[in-house]
């Protein structure tokens, strides 16, 4: 057992490092830690801030990041009503069709629907944006190294470019941003957001909320994830002492 | 061979039925009952078992996948984020699949490593371990082509970079990529003759799986000593001294298993895999996965394409021959002290490349890589060839039995309900 314990951990060990540098990766800059309330083994998603959260994409990033896998039914996971839901869906106006006549029709949205994407196609949201494109938020943080740490790095790191950086036209300096310039312009004041709670809604607040929320968007499965890994992992170190009885009960009349 | 029914032993009627006329019972009582194992294994030898229950892992979870994946590159990446939300159970089923490869390949180095070490590749038992490397490149296609299926940056990347290797063979290179391709580039037609071949090859991985273990049971196995058991005193039933001590390495393997899929799913993979593929934007560095950086580290040593090509293939072919390279008679390098420091660093070597392979090609790595590469086939063509003339072997033990019981052994019969450790009539 120990022999077999010590071979594991020496390929872990190995291997672990080995793996980490495509984590670290391309970041000139080390991220500032959020420390939200979902890191660690038995962290859980903060409803709160996830709504508020919410509140800052929608009146926020939504007018230019979309969250195409996402639909308003998942609303209700963050703690909204089926009534708030159902509000948040019909703000918008969804095409669907064609209809008896062949017509296609507006209609206020329904909780199925996905989100409302703020652009018809990618080149109408290149042109409306500088010729750069807003990446769909959807896995976001899933698919930056450092994911809600990046996120709220990055929405809090804007600030004038130091001596000797010349930016692009349109540009703005991010020291998080890979190259450090960004074409995004710092989107969050302080007060952009009003939050329904009172919580103040100065940029570091706005930053993290939004950040725990696109966390959610991308791993809606966490909370879950995690409650089953430690029943699974109790389940088996029980198996495994009563196992590793049985095997030296069996390997007694050996020696 | 006599025609007419089996004489079976086994108490129940029903099965005693079956049995005469199809033995399976006998043959699997036969074989993971009562077959004899040298008494000595350690848990190294647990990684067999292991590699088999991942397979099967691989396969149930790859299979309830493939009922909801979309093979198209308009779907392929949006089907699996469906599979993540929308689907029961889905995010359980997609992680295990895609950690579950990570664990294959730990488990299967460990499993190679072992037979390294101890020799396990030496006569009688050189086409069990060509089998295994048969299986082991299976594994690297079938393991390549399942991350394409996502088509995330790193699938499309991933997948142009690796299938333009074969572009650097004279002739028929252009040609075979075409081939691989469908088409000019990656585009569909890749993605779906890959989501075939994916479903196919684990199936293939099985039969050869099967043919190693039928080898494996007529050579019996290797043992940390290294020596052949020479009678009854030296071997124990398979059942149930191995099943009870595999059972504790199943358990041990399912929690590393475990606090992978739970707690860090995507610790192993690349967050670029997370945009969606874009043939027009390029990353700024394209790594394959984890398992495949030291041998894409050999690749990029070599500042030829072909000759790194035919490097990077040859890092595995030469295990083939390694049954003749070695000429040492002993196999466990428990009794070669100056070999044992040899592969010590050879291991080393392996993990430097590991680790480079995961870097940008520029110095130091580059000429750490071209060190590694260098010592990772020296160890194979110079060192085990000259070393197995040169060097003096420790004393061997008399029996297995004398090595573990000590004086004790003289005295010790079979084990209790134990077969005799007669070579096997037939399989």
């Amino acid at each position: 057992m120990k022999r077999f314990l010590k071979a594991f951990a020496v390929v872990a060990a190995l291997v672990a490092p080995v793996a980490a540098p495509q984590a670290a990766g391309e970041g000139e800059h080390a991220l500032r830690n959020g420390h939200f309330s979902f890191d660690g083994a038995f962290g859980t998603f903060d409803r709160a801030a996830l709504q508020r959260g919410f509140a800052v994409y929608a009146g926020v990033c939504a007018n230019c990041h979309s969250l195409r896998l996402l639909s308003y039914r998942n609303l209700l996971d963050i703690g909204l009503s089926e009534d708030q839901a159902r509000a948040v869906a019909a703000s918008v106006e969804v095409t669907d069709g064609p209809n008896d006549e062949g017509q296609m029709f507006q209609r206020p949205g329904r909780l199925s629907d996905r989100f409302h994407r703020p652009f018809a196609n990618d080149n109408a949201a290149r042109a409306a944006n500088n010729g750069a494109l807003p990446p769909d938020l959807s896995v976001i943080t899933k698919a930056r190294h450092g994911g809600a740490n990046y996120i709220y790095s990055l929405l809090t790191g804007y600030h004038e470019p130091p001596a000797g950086v010349t930016l692009g036209q349109g540009m703005n300096y991010n020291p998080y941003f890979p190259g450090g310039q960004i074409a995004m312009a710092a989107p969050l004041n302080d007060g952009a957001v009003e939050f329904a709670d009172g919580t103040p809604n100065n940029v570091d607040q706005m930053a993290r909320d939004v950040a725990t929320f696109l966390s959610w968007a991308a791993e809606p499965e966490m909370e879950t994830r995690k409650r089953m890994g430690i029943r699974v992992l109790v389940f088996l170190a029980v198996a495994g002492f009563i196992a590793y009885g049985v095997k030296r009960k069996v390997w007694a009349n050996l020696h | 061979m006599a025609i007419g029914l089996h004489k079976s032993e086994m108490k129940n009627p029903v099965i005693r039925w079956v049995d005469e006329r199809m033995p399976v019972f006998t043959m699997m009582e036969k074989e993971y009952g009562s077959f004899p194992t040298p008494r000595n294994f350690n848990y190294f030898w647990n990684f067999g078992a292991l590699a088999m229950i991942n397979l099967l892992i691989m396969i149930a979870t790859g299979i309830f996948l493939a009922m909801n994946y979309a093979a198209h590159t308009s779907l392929a990446f949006d089907s699996v984020e469906r599979i993540m939300r929308d689907v029961n159970y889905g995010w359980l089923i997609r992680y295990v699949h895609m950690n579950g490869a990570s664990m294959f390949f730990i488990v299967v180095f460990v499993h190679i490593y072992r037979g390294l070490y101890y020799g396990s590749y030496k006569a009688p038992r050189e086409l069990l371990w060509i089998l295994g490397v048969v299986i082991f490149l299976l594994m690297m296609a079938t393991g390549f082509m399942g991350y394409v299926l996502p088509w995330g940056q790193m699938s499309f990347w991933g997948a142009t970079v690796i299938t333009n290797l074969f572009s650097a063979f004279p002739v028929v290179g252009q040609h075979i990529v075409t081939l691989l391709w469908g088409g000019f580039s990656v585009d569909n037609p890749t993605l779906n003759r890959f989501f075939s071949l994916h479903y196919l090859l684990p199936f293939v991985i099985f039969g050869v799986v099967f043919l190693h273990v039928a080898a494996l049971h007529i050579t019996g196995s290797n043992n940390p000593l290294g020596i052949e058991p020479k009678g009854p005193q030296d071997t124990i039933p398979f059942h149930p001294y191995y099943t009870t001590k595999d059972t504790v390495g199943i358990i041990v393997y399912l929690m590393v298993f475990a606090v992978l899929v739970f707690y860090a799913p995507n610790y192993l993979g690349h967050p670029d895999n997370y945009i969606p593929a874009n043939p027009l934007s390029t990353p700024a560095h394209i790594v394959p996965e984890w398992y495949f950086l030291p041998f894409y580290a050999i690749l990029r040593a070599v500042p030829d394409k072909l000759g790194g090509v035919l490097l990077m293939f040859g890092s595995i072919l030469v295990l083939f021959v390694l049954p003749w390279l070695d000429t040492s008679k002993v196999r466990s390098m428990k009794f070669r002290p100056v070999a044992r420091i040899f592969f010590f660093l050879w291991v080393i070597a392996f993990f430097v490349l590991m680790w480079c392979g995961g870097k940008p090609p520029e110095e130091p790595f580059v000429t750490l890589s071209r060190v590694a590469t260098a010592y990772y086939f020296g160890y194979f063509l110079v060192v085990l060839p000259v070393l197995g003339r040169l060097e003096k072997p420790l004393k061997l033990p008399e029996s297995i039995a004398a090595a573990v019981l000590g004086p004790k052994a003289a005295g010790a019969g079979p084990v209790p309900g134990g077969a005799a450790a007669k070579p096997m009539e037939k399989a």
